[in-house]
């Protein structure tokens, strides 16, 4: 088993906790699974060298604990009064008309490769991410940034494929709200 | 002619499954003659594109209470 640099430890952390946060959005939370992650891949005498696979496998680790956390909170949410309430996030139908028209119909953002390259999106975006319902940002976190399918995130979490598809369009609608109402009109000065 | 709102919905399907043949028709037709549905398609391939650049980003997270 081949040491692993000091550098590359705290570069590995790094990516791990930014891989955690935007799933579990909350430092604390995040600091926890990340730990928990490099203190099973230590225990396991086979795995923990070097080299361009263990991010990866790392990653995976951190994926189940990620998975872990989110069934505890489903649970939690399950009994807390609070669960109807803003579980759902708002109801995308009403940015439409009767007819199924926008209310207000979306503008260009602009040039989408500059878009990325705008840390004041970025920062939004990420933000905005933090705002999400619980429910829906699990799902949302999951199919975007884990890349898992539908299916996977129906059977990892127990939910239906339909409840799963609506609550990813619930996120979606809302995360365009949320920077529509916070970067469009900051960041570009009518 | 499907609605704006039937569009979003499966703009947003579009990026968890591949669509129908008939589903891919009916949004092509829509695209083609609506822009506002045109940018909300963008915006949300922006988004994926996006998220995925989030979780690879060099920089340290801003701390949070």
């Amino acid at each position: 088993m081949a040491p692993i640099a000091k550098e590359d430890l705290a570069e590995l952390r790094r990516y791990l906790m930014r891989f955690a946060l935007l799933h579990l959005r909350d430092r604390s939370r995040a600091e926890d699974a990340v730990q928990e992650t490099l203190t099973a891949a230590l225990e396991r005498e086979d795995g923990f060298s070097g080299g361009s696979a263990v991010r990866t496998w790392l990653t995976g680790i951190l994926k189940h604990k990620i998975i872990d956390v989110f069934r505890r909170q489903r649970r939690e949410l399950a009994t807390s009064e609070l669960a109807d309430d803003d579980a759902e996030g708002r109801d995308p139908d009403a940015l439409f008309d009767a007819a199924g028209a926008w209310q207000t119909p979306p503008a260009s953002w602009g040039d989408p490769a500059k878009m990325l390259e705008q840390k004041r999106f970025m920062e939004t975006l990420e933000k905005c991410n933090g705002d999400l319902p619980e429910r829906l940002a699990q799902v949302f976190t999951l199919r975007e940034v884990t890349g898992l399918t539908t299916e996977e995130i129906c059977s990892e979490l127990g939910i239906t494929p339909n409840n799963c598809n609506v609550m990813l369009y619930r996120a979606r609608m809302g995360l365009r709200e949320c920077l529509e109402k916070n970067w469009m009109t900051e960041g570009r000065p009518s | 002619m499907i609605s704006c709102k039937e569009v979003s919905r499966l703009v947003s399907a579009s990026l968890d499954r591949p669509l129908t043949l008939r589903e891919r028709f009916w949004l092509r037709l829509h695209l083609w003659r609506c822009r506002s549905c045109g940018n909300f398609a963008e915006q949300m391939n922006a988004m994926r594109a996006a998220m995925r650049r989030l979780a690879r980003s060099p920089d340290d997270p801003p701390d949070r209470g």
